[in-house]
């Protein structure tokens, strides 16, 4: 339904975009890492696409793959009812995207989020720290590479432990 | 004419005031909520057992129900909660969250309050029906007419070294 849109973005900014597709009608246009807010302004404010709403953002971590991760923009159009899937590779040794704040302030916790599960760092965010983890954690924890048993406890009373073998 | 009396130790007496007593602090942060909500409605009606009311203040509270996942971030808030409640208190880790972490079994989620507070009594079931809990209540009140619960047992250990002088204190452990 919002191939038309597709098409139209590839024909505005065709050195943005590297790959497209629409698998069962999801739209997605897998697009260059610097170029990632030109592509996000244009289907925000052009007319034949105006996709207002930024639904979704996230990430995903693909472990031994180059780029690793991939952030992920999910757009919808209100006036015109499509929806678009955008996403950017960012590899590992440089962690970092532009932020899309300016463009949609809801971006601003959307990027806390992936900020500190991914340790993906969003150029230019106005307020970036972890939004969900508390300060004093270290790493990223839904990254791939995350010991999946390893925990970073705030308070532990090892007596306790004690006190419950005592009993049984 | 015969004349009647009731022999009972000191201890029992006030135990047996306090178990059918019980001013409660529910710390509900999860699904279990609800399960609790209903067991303190009139249908399954927690009142039948002296332990009705909710507390909105854990200084007015001696029973802490956990209600629910506490990731590591409340652990600390916890923590704080259990420290301001009133002595003797007891703990209840309703639900299996709050007993051992339940399916959470990762980098967020608190592997059981006991690595926390001390508990008392363990209520398993995702989410434990309300007759699970009111089965749990009346274990607690059992164990606080024994004067098993952690708090008791720890007060009693504390008057013990008082009255054994200032020498001694600070050598037992102190379980607080």
């Amino acid at each position: 339904m919002s191939r038309a849109a597709l098409d139209r973005l590839c024909a505005r900014l065709p050195d943005a975009i590297l790959e497209t597709h629409d698998f069962r009608g999801d739209e997605t246009a897998i697009v260059r890492r610097a170029s990632i807010k030109d592509v996000l302004r244009l289907l925000r404010d052009d007319p034949e696409i105006s996709c207002e709403m930024l639904v979704d953002l996230t990430c995903v971590d693909y472990l031994g793959r180059d780029p690793r991760f991939e952030v992920v923009y999910h757009l919808h159009s209100l006036s015109k009812r499509h929806r678009l899937r955008i996403k950017a590779g960012v590899p590992e040794s440089d962690p970092t995207i532009d932020t899309v704040t300016d463009l949609w302030a809801t971006a601003g916790w959307l990027e806390r989020e992936v900020w500190d599960f991914y340790g993906v760092r969003f150029n230019g965010h106005p307020d970036l720290r972890r939004i969900l983890m508390y300060e004093e954690f270290v790493g990223h924890p839904l990254r791939k590479d995350y010991p999946v048993d390893k925990r970073q406890p705030l308070v532990r009373r090892p007596d306790l432990e004690a006190w419950k073998r005592d009993e049984t | 004419m015969s004349s009647e009396f009731h022999v009972s130790r000191f201890e029992d007496a006030v135990n047996w005031a306090r178990k059918y007593s019980l001013f409660q602090y529910p710390f509900v942060t999860a699904c279990c909520g609800m399960e609790f909500m209903a067991v303190a409605g009139p249908r399954y009606d927690i009142a039948r057992f002296g332990a009705e009311f909710p507390r909105f203040s854990p200084r007015q509270a001696d029973l802490l129900i956990v209600v629910g996942t506490v990731t590591e971030r409340q652990a600390p808030v916890l923590l704080r909660i259990w420290e301001q409640m009133t002595e003797p208190k007891w703990v209840v880790a309703f639900g299996v969250c709050a007993s051992s972490g339940g399916f959470y079994q990762n980098y967020s989620v608190v592997p059981g309050i006991d690595h926390i507070v001390p508990v008392d009594v363990y209520i398993p079931g995702c989410p434990p029906r309300p007759e699970a809990v009111l089965d749990g209540l009346m274990m607690l009140q059992e164990r606080i007419q024994r004067g098993e619960g952690h708090s008791q047992k720890a007060l009693v250990v504390q008057s013990q070294a008082e009255a054994r002088g200032p020498a001694l204190r600070g050598q037992l452990p102190v379980v607080r």
